[in-house]
């Protein structure tokens, strides 16, 4: 009886202290009752919405938990006839509506739906369905889609837009006919998604899943014109084992190399070998800026889902994006380039597979620059769940297996590379690089403390040799616009920015298995850490097969031929595609075309005004019976915007009289020809 | 509907759109009078104008595109010449008006989801109650309403104001030749 002076309540007659929680829910699970929830998710707002979360609070009622705010000396009961009956019609409710095609639906046995079911213990649905079946978006090259199957929980749409920052996907309509659909019923490869995935993460039914491309490697595996190369990103290390049982962060190099073998590829390799080449070239182009005090601050360029952002939201930023490839498409390009000489075989018949904890990983692979003449670096993306379905469907005990290494050469790495997979670890591994470079010799330290942790967004200030960096770190999209924002209105010195659009870092990617332990991320980031200290060496500049290769094959560090496989170029990007808004339309047969931008950038450019005094000259001046005058959203020229196009020439910085004086140039021509 | 006329509509409507933003100070809190403000002038809410309603204020397009389909009184899709409700009230469901109204999406070929004809002559709608119970059942033809309507006259209904537009165009067409009517 000694902590009088704290507050407690009671929960299923069990008393439970309070110690800040933020609504009842938090207190229930913390007495270890896993109450049922749809729509609760601990890092986005109270959405309060699917009502599994009731409990009788003695003398109020029957109140949803996760709404509820926690006051001392309340007495909760967690589970009556009344709520288990509530609970049964809201779960049939939801069931009626719902494909029950479970046996083939990537989310079955890790369905919140499913489970709930079995847990109240429902044999029969009382309800009969209310709606059409819709179809199936595939549109997506990361996601698919399937709204037949969603609860209306609103997850995936806080997740979209709180952590993200994007809302690439809301509810619509009303009443019976609710959905959750990108703007105007477009599919979601049409629309501003960037592929993080993260709405799949949270979705606790079949409604948002990653796009599996199982069937296509299998197929690939049973070629025997085709060598097959793998290669595994250093998170999947830390979160595979979930899939078989084991805990988040538990490490299953040694396995999941055994694995991959059992399951046919011909050569087994570690992305983490690419972050290391990563990490050299990176640094190197971070130094030279550095030195150079141009383009600085440099953002990482490693996360798909961040890159596509920047290209969508900040194209006036690109510059100063690292040109380095990510990894993954180091790692493709590198293998393909090299494979006649090293392997013996034809470009056409090396195929690359990546194992990646990443769903927009899947998009950066169709990328058309990174690849040769159509054929892609990287010919198939899996994720962490897909490789766990392969190796169940293959039979394989995932924990009996016998502990193998990777293949060498590019199957060696160093820690840098292993802590690509977590929030701050490409930062790391940098500092680790350009620390030696600043200071021209051994650094004694190899761990940055300054810039590990949780939180979204981080900033350090580390002085080598006299020269100060500093470093900002965050993660989810969300915080990025943050950051951006201000470097876009040049209100802070940093020098280099990491981006990683996931909560977290990779760790927390979307094609991880989907976890309901709820510190998971911190617990499979500890494990990649742990990784990095096991191994004997932590700098890439250590790494003997990096030195090589650039020895044997690529020349120089930064080099014209690293240049060619290793960095990339970046574009400017439409948030909607082929959304135009006609404005006069021209009559006859002769026309002149003239199409202004009012897609964001352009826009803050003053591109509005130009439009407008173009539309009253035209009007005018009589014109409008021969002019075709749109609006469109997005040229993906932002950089020069404001932009128009006058019959195929485009003006870039437009005022309105340029583009009046080169219109009426245009028609004079017309009418010269007409002549 | 010489087009001359819907191409100086759209800029001037284009202008009006503006106009409406900036009386708004471009405040994402004042989306809804926004849209109804737009609604107003083009009795739709085109697609492409939510977009540029969106990139100015700011917001994700499916956050707009939300907004302007929750709300019943908000259209997405262009409305036809002549609207046609047709009433779908207890009192007049009793009294069979659901008949009436497939028999006017079959002469018009629009349905349930495509509530407009191609011809973009009629739009086809049905409402809750028009308080005009003792009537039913009841169509309303955009202001004037018909009581005791069956699915027969509702057709020739439809085909008398199908004949008056065919006949009004071929006069127009005709005085058109006689250079009568100049686009303006
Ligand atoms: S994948 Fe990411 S960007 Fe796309 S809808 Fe889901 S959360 Fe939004
Ligand atoms: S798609 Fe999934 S997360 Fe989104 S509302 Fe539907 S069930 Fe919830
Ligand atoms: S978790 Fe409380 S209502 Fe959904």
């Amino acid at each position: 009886m000694k902590e009088l002076t704290q507050p407690t309540l009671t929960i299923d007659g069990k008393t439970v202290l309070i110690e800040g929680e933020r609504n009842l829910l938090e207190l229930v699970r913390k007495a270890e009752i896993d109450l049922p929830t749809f729509c609760y998710h601990s890092e986005l707002s109270v959405y309060g919405a699917c009502r599994l979360c009731l409990v009788q609070v003695e003398g109020r009622g029957i109140m949803g938990a996760c709404s509820t705010p926690p006051e001392p000396g309340l007495k909760i009961l967690t589970t009556t006839q009344e709520i288990r009956e509530i609970r049964r019609i809201a779960v049939e409710l939801l069931l009626a509506n719902h494909d029950q095609q479970c046996p083939t639906c990537a989310r079955s046995a890790n369905c919140q739906l499913q489970i709930l079911a079995q847990r109240l213990g429902i044999r029969k649905v009382r309800f009969k369905p209310v709606h059409a079946p819709v179809p199936i978006d595939e549109s997506s090259p990361s996601l698919v889609r399937d709204p037949n199957k969603c609860v209306l929980c609103g997850d995936c749409v806080r997740m979209c837009s709180e952590i993200q920052g994007i809302g690439a996907i809301d509810f619509a309509h009303r009443g019976h006919d609710v959905c959750v659909t990108p703007a105007f019923g477009k599919q979601l490869g049409d629309v501003e998604c960037v592929n993080c995935g993260q709405c799949a993460s949270v979705c606790p039914t079949g409604a948002l899943t990653p796009k599996s491309e199982v069937d296509e490697v299998w197929s690939l595996l049973a070629d025997p014109e085709q060598k097959v190369v793998v290669q595994v990103a250093p998170a999947v290390r830390v979160g595979l084992g979930e899939c078989f049982g084991l805990k988040p962060g538990d490490i299953t190099t040694g396995q999941i190399a055994g694995a991959l073998r059992r399951l046919g590829f011909d050569q087994v390799y570690d992305t983490s070998f690419a972050a290391d080449l990563t990490v050299i070239e990176e640094g190197t182009e971070f130094l030279k800026r550095k030195q150079e005090g141009r383009k600085l601050p440099m953002f990482t360029s490693c996360c798909p889902g961040w890159v596509k952002y920047a290209e969508q939201y900040f194209p006036d930023l690109l510059p100063n994006l690292s040109t380095c490839r990510s990894p993954q498409a180091m790692f493709g390009s590198l293998i393909k380039a090299m494979a006649p000489e090293q392997l013996k075989v034809d470009r056409k018949n090396v195929k690359v597979v990546a194992i990646m904890p990443c769903t927009a990983k899947k998009f950066e692979a169709q990328r058309p620059e990174l690849g040769v003449d159509g054929d892609p670096d990287v010919d198939h993306v899996l994720t962490t769940q897909e490789l766990a379905h392969m190796i169940q469907s293959a039979g394989l005990i995932f924990n009996s297996l016998e502990t193998e290494s990777f293949d060498m050469p590019y199957g060696f790495y160093t820690g840098a590379g292993v802590i690509f997979g977590n929030s701050g670890g490409v930062m790391e591994a940098v500092l680790r690089y350009a620390g030696e470079k600043l200071k021209g010799g051994k650094l004694d330290r190899i761990d940055f403390q300054e810039i590990r942790g949780e939180s979204g967004m981080r900033e350090a200030s580390i002085t080598v040799d006299n020269t100060e960096l500093k470093l900002a770190v965050v993660h989810g999209l969300r915080n990025a616009r943050v950051v951006a924002e201000q470097v876009r209105a040049g209100k802070c010195g940093y020098d280099l920015i990491e981006v990683m659009a996931c909560p977290g870092g990779c760790i927390g990617g979307a094609g991880q298995p989907v976890s309901t332990n709820h510190n998971a991320r911190a617990l499979r980031t500890k494990g990649l850490y742990e990784a990095d200290k096991m191994l004997q060496l932590h700098k890439s500049q250590d790494n003997v097969v990096v030195t090589e290769c650039y020895a044997k094959f690529l020349g120089d560090i930064g080099g014209e031929k690293a240049h060619h496989l290793l960095h990339t170029s970046y574009q400017s990007r439409h948030r909607i595609v082929d959304e135009v808004l006609p404005l006069m339309q021209a009559r006859g047969s002769r026309k002149n075309k003239v199409s202004v931008c009012l897609g964001t950038n352009c826009y803050l450019k003053g591109s509005q005004e130009v439009l407008k005094t173009l539309l009253y000259h035209v009007q005018a001046t009589g014109l409008d019976n021969q002019i075709d005058v749109r609006a469109a959203f997005c040229m993906d020229e932002c950089e020069c915007g404001p932009n128009a196009i006058v019959d195929g020439e485009h003006i870039h910085d437009c005022l309105a009289a340029n583009v009046i004086e080169i219109l009426e140039n245009h028609v004079e021509n017309e009418d010269k020809r007409e002549k | 509907m010489a087009t001359a006329h819907l191409t100086v509509d759209r800029a001037e409507k284009f202008r009006i759109v503006c106009g409406i933003l900036d009386r708004h100070g471009y405040r994402p809190s004042g989306l809804i009078p926004i849209l109804q403000a737009i609604q107003r002038e083009y009795q739709y809410l085109p697609e492409e104008v939510l977009t540029f309603v969106a990139t100015s204020l700011d917001l994700p397009p499916a956050r707009v595109f939300g907004v302007a389909t929750f709300y019943a009184h908000f259209a997405l899709e262009q409305k036809g010449k002549h609207v046609i409700r047709i009433c779908d009230g207890t009192a007049c469901h009793v009294k069979q008006s659901l008949p009436i109204l497939n028999a006017i999406h079959g002469e018009l070929g629009t349905s349930e989801k495509q509530k407009t004809s191609i011809d973009a002559l009629f739009t086809v709608e049905t409402v809750a109650c028009l308080g005009a119970c003792g009537l039913a059942p009841v169509v309303v033809v955009d202001e004037q309403v018909y009581g005791g309507m069956t699915p027969e006259r509702a057709v020739a209904l439809v085909n008398e104001i199908k004949m008056q537009e065919i006949a009004g165009d071929a006069q127009a067409a005709a005085a058109a030749v006689n250079g009568e009517l100049h686009v303006h």
